[in-house]
C-alpha cells in the first residue's frame, strides 16, 4: 500500500520537495545564527576587541581542550542569543496599530526565505536536482518576491505609530524601490548573453563558458551595490540607522518579533549572496568541475563548492559593514538614480550590440 | 585674522568612491590582522582581559570619590557641606554634628561630620566635590568597579569612605598654614 503510494511520481516529488525544503530551511537558519556570530567576531577584530568568548553550557567545558577552544571562538553564543530572543518579554506598546504590528515581522521574513527556493545550491544528488523549484522564470520570480520584502519594513514603520520607525519605513520604501530598478537592469545583460531565465541553465552556461563576472564586471558591481541597498546593510542601512533613528523600523519591536526582522535581514543576505554566486560566480561549478554530478560524492562536493562561494560573499557583506560609513540620504538617491540606472542602461545597450555582433 | 581654506573639488577618481573604499580595506585589514595575531589594546595596556586581569588604572584617573585622612590620621572633612550643595546628581548626604556634637579630630577645625554618605549609584564621578572642597578632604580615586547586591550596599557611609580613602599625605594644607603664620612674624618689613 505504502509502496504503491511511494512509487507514484507525484508523491515522490512531494516527499523529496518536503525533504529539500526542510533541509534548506534548517541549513539557512543555522547559517543565520552563525552569520551573526561571524559578524560579531569580525566587527570585534576590526575594532581591536575580542568579541564573544565567554558563553558555554557547563557540560561543554568538561570536554578537554575542545570545549575551551569552542568557548573562546564563541561557538555557543548563537544558542544563548536564540534562547534570549525566545524568553524575553514580547512587549506590544499601547499606541501601535496592532494588526499591522503583528503582521509586519512575518511579511518581512517570509519573502526572505521564499527567494531561496529557486536557487540551485548543487547539481544533482542521486536522481534529485538540488533546487527546490526549478522554475523556468527563476529570476523573475526572485525579483517579484524580493520586491515584496519592502512591504514588511514599510508596514513595521507605519504600524509602530511613532516617528523614528515611520522615518525608517519611508526611507526604506524609497531606497529599496530605487535600487530594485538598478538591480533588475544589471541582470538583464546576463540573460542577453545566456539566453535563458532558468537559474540552473544559467549555471550550466557558466560551467561551459566561464563565470559571468568575467563577461559582465559592470553588472556585477551594480548588482553588488544594489544588493547592499536591498538588504539594508551598511553603507546603505538608512532604514535602521541606529545613530539617527534609534533602531529605525524595528525600534518598537522586542523579543521574537524583533528577532524575525533580524532573521529576515540575515536571510536576505544569504539569499542575495546565493543569488550572486548563481548569477556571477558559476554556482556549484568550478572551472574543473563543470558537469552535473552523477554520484553521491560529486553531488556533495558541488553543494560544498556552492556553500563555500556563498560564505565568501557573506564575509564581504559583513566586512563592508565595518569598513564604510553610512551614505547620506541624498547621496544614496543620487547614486541609485543618476549613476547606476544610466550605467546599467548603457551596459544593456552595449551588451545587446555585442551579442548581436557575435551571433551574426 | 580669518583664513579661508580653499576646498578643492573632488576629482573624478575620488568621486567614484574607489580611494575611500581602498583606504577602508587597508585600515580594517590592518586592525583585523593585528587582533587575529592576539594583540589588542587590552593586552597592550594591562596584559590581559578584564575579569581575569584587572585593568591597570593610570595616574590621575577619576574614579570613585572617597574621604581622606591627614598625616596625623585625622578626618579632614569639616562638614561645610559645599560638596553636598555642588553635587549635580545629589549623591552626597552629610549629617552635621549639630550644637554640642562631636568635636573635630584635629586642631584648626571646628567640627567634622556625624555622617557622610555617598550614594555610588547616583555618583557620576564628575569630580566637582573634589574641586569645591576647601579642606582637600575628598578625592576621586582609582576605584572604577563598584559592585553590590543591594541599593543599600551601594550607599557608602563615612567609615567606609574613610577606610577606602586612606591617608592623603601629599597635600598638608594646615601644616603649611601654620608655617606661613610663623613666617609672618619675621617677615622683613621695610620702612
Amino acid at each position: 500500500m505504502i509502496e504503491d503510494l511511494l512509487s507514484q511520481p507525484a508523491v515522490q516529488f512531494a516527499v523529496f520537495s518536503a525533504v529539500k525544503i526542510a533541509v534548506v530551511f534548517a541549513v539557512v537558519m543555522t547559517f543565520v545564527a552563525y552569520a551573526v556570530l561571524v559578524e560579531r567576531k569580525v566587527s570585534a577584530f576590526i575594532q581591536d576587541r575580542v568579541g564573544p568568548n565567554r558563553t558555554a553550557p557547563p557540560l561543554a567545558l568538561k570536554v578537554p581542550v575542545i570545549g575551551r577552544l569552542l568557548q573562546s571562538w564563541g561557538m555557543f553564543q548563537p544558542m544563548a542569543d536564540g534562547l534570549k530572543f525566545m524568553l524575553k518579554e514580547d512587549f506590544t506598546p499601547s499606541y501601535v496599530r496592532k494588526v499591522y504590528f503583528w503582521l509586519a515581522p512575518a511579511v518581512t521574513v517570509i519573502p526572505a526565505f521564499l527567494t531561496l527556493c529557486v536557487i540551485p545550491f548543487g547539481s544533482n544528488l542521486g536522481d534529485q536536482k538540488m533546487v527546490i523549484a526549478d522554475l523556468d522564470v527563476g529570476i523573475l520570480y526572485t525579483f517579484g518576491i524580493v520586491s515584496l520584502g519592502v512591504y514588511g519594513i514599510v508596514l513595521a514603520g507605519y504600524a509602530s505609530n511613532s516617528k523614528y520607525p515611520f522615518l525608517g519605513g519611508i526611507r526604506s520604501s524609497a531606497q529599496m524601490i530605487s535600487y530594485e530598478i538598478a538591480m533588475g537592469m544589471s541582470v538583464v545583460t546576463l540573460f542577453l548573453i545566456v539566453g535563458d531565465l532558468n537559474l540552473s541553465k544559467v549555471i550550466q552556461w557558466q560551467a561551459d563558458h566561464g563565470w559571468l563576472v568575467l563577461y559582465q564586471p559592470v553588472s556585477f558591481v551594480i548588482f553588488l551595490v544594489a544588493a547592499f541597498a536591498e538588504t539594508n546593510r551598511l553603507p546603505f542601512d538608512l532604514p535602521e540607522s541606529e545613530t539617527e533613528l534609534v533602531g529605525g523600523y524595528h525600534t518598537e519591536y522586542s523579543s521574537m518579533k524583533f528577532a524575525l526582522f533580524f532573521l529576515g535581514e540575515y536571510a536576505n543576505m544569504i539569499a542575495s549572496s546565493a543569488m550572486m554566486v548563481t548569477l556571477f560566480f558559476g554556482g556549484w561549478s568550478l572551472p574543473f568541475l563543470g558537469t552535473p554530478a552523477t554520484g553521491l560524492l560529486g553531488g556533495l562536493v558541488h553543494i560544498g563548492v556552492f556553500i563555500a562561494k556563498m560564505v565568501v560573499l557573506m564575509v564581504v557583506f559583513i566586512w563592508v559593514r565595518w569598513m564604510l560609513p553610512r551614505f547620506r540620504y541624498d547621496q544614496l538617491m543620487d547614486l541609485g538614480w543618476r549613476r547606476f540606472i544610466p550605467l546599467a542602461l548603457v551596459n544593456i545597450v552595449a551588451t545587446a550590440l555585442a551579442v548581436a555582433a557575435f551571433n551574426r | 585674522m580669518t583664513k579661508i581654506v580653499e576646498r578643492s573639488p573632488l576629482t573624478f577618481y575620488e568621486r567614484t568612491y574607489l580611494p575611500a573604499i581602498l583606504e577602508g580595506i587597508k585600515v580594517t585589514a590592518r586592525h583585523f590582522a593585528r587582533t587575529v595575531q592576539g594583540n589588542n589594546t587590552a593586552k597592550d595596556l594591562s596584559g590581559g582581559y578584564y575579569p581575569e586581569t584587572p585593568w591597570k588604572v593610570s595616574e590621575g584617573y577619576r574614579g570613585a570619590p572617597y574621604l581622606v585622612r591627614d598625616q596625623d590620621d585625622a578626618t579632614k572633612c569639616v562638614s561645610c557641606q559645599l560638596c553636598e550643595f555642588v553635587c549635580p546628581p545629589k549623591a552626597i548626604k552629610i549629617t552635621p554634628p549639630g550644637p554640642g556634637g562631636q568635636a573635630a579630630e584635629r586642631p584648626n577645625a571646628e567640627k567634622m561630620p556625624r555622617e557622610f554618605e555617598i550614594n555610588m549609584l547616583r555618583c557620576i564621578f564628575c569630580g566637582l566635590c573634589q574641586e569645591v572642597c576647601p579642606e582637600e578632604a575628598i578625592f576621586l580615586q582609582r576605584d572604577y568597579s563598584l559592585t553590590g547586591l543591594s541599593r543599600e550596599e551601594m550607599v557608602y557611609n563615612k567609615e567606609k569612605l574613610l577606610r577606602l580613602g586612606g591617608v592623603h599625605a601629599g597635600v598638608q594644607k594646615w601644616k603649611h598654614k601654620a608655617e606661613e603664620a610663623k613666617a609672618q612674624e619675621t617677615f622683613p618689613v621695610q620702612a
